[in-house]
């Protein structure tokens, strides 16, 4: 368009058409400019809240102990090399994965479960009405709620454990959060109870999107109930799920608060994640240097993530 | 065209004046504004950050600020209370981005780090300039020959013994030593009903449990972690008998269940419902306790020592701790707060509101005198020697967490208490030389 739109312009341009290129010249910087004078209180914004912080840290995450020490020297990538062969890191690593692994694909599944079951038909208003308070209630809580409530429930001393003594499921107070070998599950546990709503009130949207001549269209066909929601509801849900899977995904491997507050990444590491990983380095060892290696680590896996997401989105439009 | 253009240019403009605006909003500025008369030109505004407020009985301290106020025309005082954990974060933030409160609360395990860091002020020099009294102090926190923190208000950790628990255990006498308390310990076990001996708070995000309720032990028998300074936890007896004799009450199941991730507040709950004997515990709980459970009956004891020792016992203690940022505008005025806390009528009144023991040396808190258990303490306190080794060390916490860490894994049978203190000494030691 532009090469055609420039010689037109120039060939108007008669006796005097120097001063006319020059003020349609002006104009046309200014016509350009106006896109960006709106758009600069964004940028402005995105630059200091965003950019700016993000190359700090990674300015950081290149000094040897910054903030602690007046004049902290360049080292290159030695705080990267120190963490990617610490085992501690790993050990963080390992349990996020599995942290954020198995939240997921539950959220998923219970969502999707009560999301079916408050679209069915075979329930009243009220009822449903009632269902969908009761399974809302955990996204109504904060996390520090969370937290302490189910630090009540499982502690030795706890609802859990009485009723499982009192009805012989088990025969001595176990400690859920205090053992190693509990306490990752149990922390996970937390987590899934926690998030399941998201997906259910989403997928629930997503579902009552779902046009109901496709299921009269199938039943008339004689498909049965299972290859009804494999065909038809899960394809339809598709977009929203893979969506809702990566955020869920992002949102989990910075998980900080719930861990903190129930197990503080003990007992023996066993519920170490990233996030507490990257913030004792920082809070308890003052080393920021390598917390912000650390935190610049999360921001690239969280980075792909972001990319994938972005991706679905554009496919789902 | 050009008025849209300019209209884009204005709301940008008006955005960073906006963003600048906020981002320029002062900690320490003096509050006169363009045109006020110069009287007012002259106030300050001091910040104080403190977790003190939250721990008082309703405006207890806000009502020593406006003392301070009355006494001192031209200087205000805006209290940033918040509990202990989130006061501690906004410390280390506000001293990495230098925006420190001009007067804050301090931790003694929190001052090695920021006197490094070059965030605290030099009290002894503010001392000698405002011609301070310092013998009227009863601690100074001091690194490199310069004071850095001042200690207001102390806690001292007693033991403290469900009486009734003890009687229905069959336990005669409040123990006096280790051997004692491992039987008092068994016998509160065998009560039954999910009753334990002991509590021991773990938990490696608030691991202050290390400090409290394990080195405890070693400092009432004598004992010390440190050696000229430096950690000295490879081949010490002293450290490693106390490790022996937690373990030894772990492996019988004389310790309260949940111990690895256990907080000091859940110790606290434990023995204030009567299901736990003995605990290790600061004396500021007493006033919660009471609130809580009315009908429990309970003393405050000296922390037992190993079987035989007869010297002076150390009991660990915390400290609500004050300096002044290096960043303050106002150093002269914070340090006269720093004074007006530390006088000997205004410190007696904010030790008596938070039953704590006094950081000017004359004062005389009157519950002393008045509570039987905090007479006992007080009794006990002025026989013992208050001790906290981790007060300046560096990274004080992470080394409590290190310990914890290892300790945890010596608790679990993973590894031995040799292996434990020696990785422990290798953590520590390189806290130190970091």
């Amino acid at each position: 368009m532009s090469t055609t739109t420039l010689p037109a312009r120039a060939k108007s341009s008669g006796p005097g058409g120097s001063r006319s290129r020059a003020t349609g010249g002006k104009k046309g910087l200014a016509k350009a400019l106006v896109p960006f004078g709106y758009l600069s209180p964004t940028v402005i914004l995105l630059t200091v809240l965003m950019v700016i912080p993000i190359v700090m840290v990674i300015g950081y995450s290149l000094m040897d102990n910054v903030i602690m020490k007046k004049n902290p020297q360049f080292v290159g990538f030695k705080h990267y090399s120190d963490i990617l062969s610490s085992e501690s890191f790993w050990t963080a690593v390992t349990n996020t994965l599995f942290f954020t692994g198995v939240s997921v694909v539950a959220h998923l599944i219970l969502g999707l479960a009560f999301a079916m079951m408050l679209n069915t038909d075979l329930l009243g208003h009220k009822t449903k009405a009632i269902f969908r308070t009761i399974y809302v209630l955990p996204w109504l809580f904060t996390v520090a709620i969370i937290a302490v409530l189910w630090r009540l429930l499982l502690e030795p001393n706890g609802v859990i454990n009485y009723l499982l003594t009192a009805s012989h499921l088990a025969g001595s107070q176990i400690e859920w959060l205090g053992s190693p070998e509990t306490a990752l599950f149990a922390v996970t546990f937390i987590n899934i109870w926690s998030g399941y709503p998201f997906y259910m009130t989403s997928l629930l949207a997503g579902l009552q999107g779902i046009p109901g001549e496709y299921y009269e269209a199938a039943q008339v066909d004689g498909a049965s109930a299972w290859q009804r929601f494999t065909r038809i509801t899960l394809p339809q849900l598709k977009p929203i799920i893979i969506s809702m899977a990566l955020l869920d995904f992002i949102w989990t491997t910075q998980q900080f608060a719930l861990i903190w507050m129930t197990t503080g990444g003990g007992p023996l590491g066993t519920t170490e994640m990233l996030s507490t990983f990257t913030y004792k380095l920082a809070f308890t060892k003052y080393q920021f240097g390598a917390a912000s290696a650390s935190a610049v680590i999360v921001l690239v896996i969280s980075m792909v993530l972001a990319f994938f997401y972005v991706r679905a989105q554009k496919a789902r439009d | 065209m050009r008025k849209k253009f300019l209209a884009g240019i204005a709301v940008m403009a008006a955005a960073t004046l906006a963003m600048t605006g906020c981002a320029s909003g002062s900690t320490t500025a003096p509050t006169s504004a363009a045109g006020s008369s110069s009287a007012a030109a002259e106030e300050v505004t001091l910040e104080f950050a403190q977790w003190w407020e939250p721990e008082l009985p309703a405006n207890a301290l806000r009502g020593l600020m406006d003392q301070f106020e009355k006494a001192n025309p031209g200087i205000k005082v805006k209290l940033i209370s918040g509990p202990y954990a989130s006061t501690k974060e906004q410390v280390v933030a506000g001293a990495a981005a230098g925006t420190m409160s001009d007067v804050v609360g301090l931790d003694g395990a929190w001052v090695n780090d920021f006197v490094k860091q070059g965030s605290l002020a030099n009290l002894s020099e503010l001392m000698k300039a405002a011609s301070f009294d310092e013998k009227q102090l009863a601690a100074q926190v001091q690194l490199n020959g310069s004071t850095w923190m001042i200690p207001v208000a102390n806690f001292v950790y007693p033991m403290f013994v469900n009486d009734d628990l003890l009687k229905k255990a069959g336990v005669s006498a409040v123990p006096t030593n280790r051997t004692e308390f491992t039987a008092a310990a068994a016998a509160l076990t065998k009560l039954g009903n999910n009753t334990a001996g002991w509590v021991l708070p773990l938990d490696s995000s608030a691991p202050n449990g290390i400090q409290n309720d394990v080195m405890s032990w070693v400092w009432s028998s004598g004992g010390s972690m440190l050696k000229d300074g430096k950690p000295y936890l490879t081949g010490n007896a002293d450290v490693k008998s106390a490790m022996e004799f937690i373990k030894g009450m772990y492996d019988a199941g004389s310790i309260a269940k949940g111990s690895f991730t256990m907080k000091e507040q859940d110790k606290v709950n434990e023995f204030t419902n009567g299901r736990v004997g003995m605990m290790i515990d600061s004396l500021a709980h007493v006033n919660l306790i009471r609130e809580q459970n009315k009908d429990l009956k309970f003393q405050v004891a000296a922390i037992p020592s190993a079987d035989g020792y007869s010297g002076k016992r150390g009991m660990p203690y915390a400290s609500w701790g004050i300096g002044v940022a290096a960043n303050s505008k106002h150093q002269a005025e914070a340090f006269k707060l720093v004074a007006f806390l530390l006088g000997k009528d205004v410190n007696a009144t904010l030790c008596n509101a938070a039953h704590a023991f006094p950081g000017n040396a004359q004062a005389v808190p009157d519950f002393v005198n008045s509570d039987p258990i905090f007479k006992q303490a007080f009794d006990i306190y002025q026989a013992g020697t208050p001790t906290n080794e981790f007060t300046g060390l560096p990274v004080a916490e992470d080394l409590m967490r290190s310990f914890d860490e290892q300790f945890q894994k010596y608790l679990a049978g993973k590894q031995s208490a040799d292996d434990a203190l020696a990785a422990a000494q290798k953590a520590w030691d390189a806290a130190f030389a970091g």
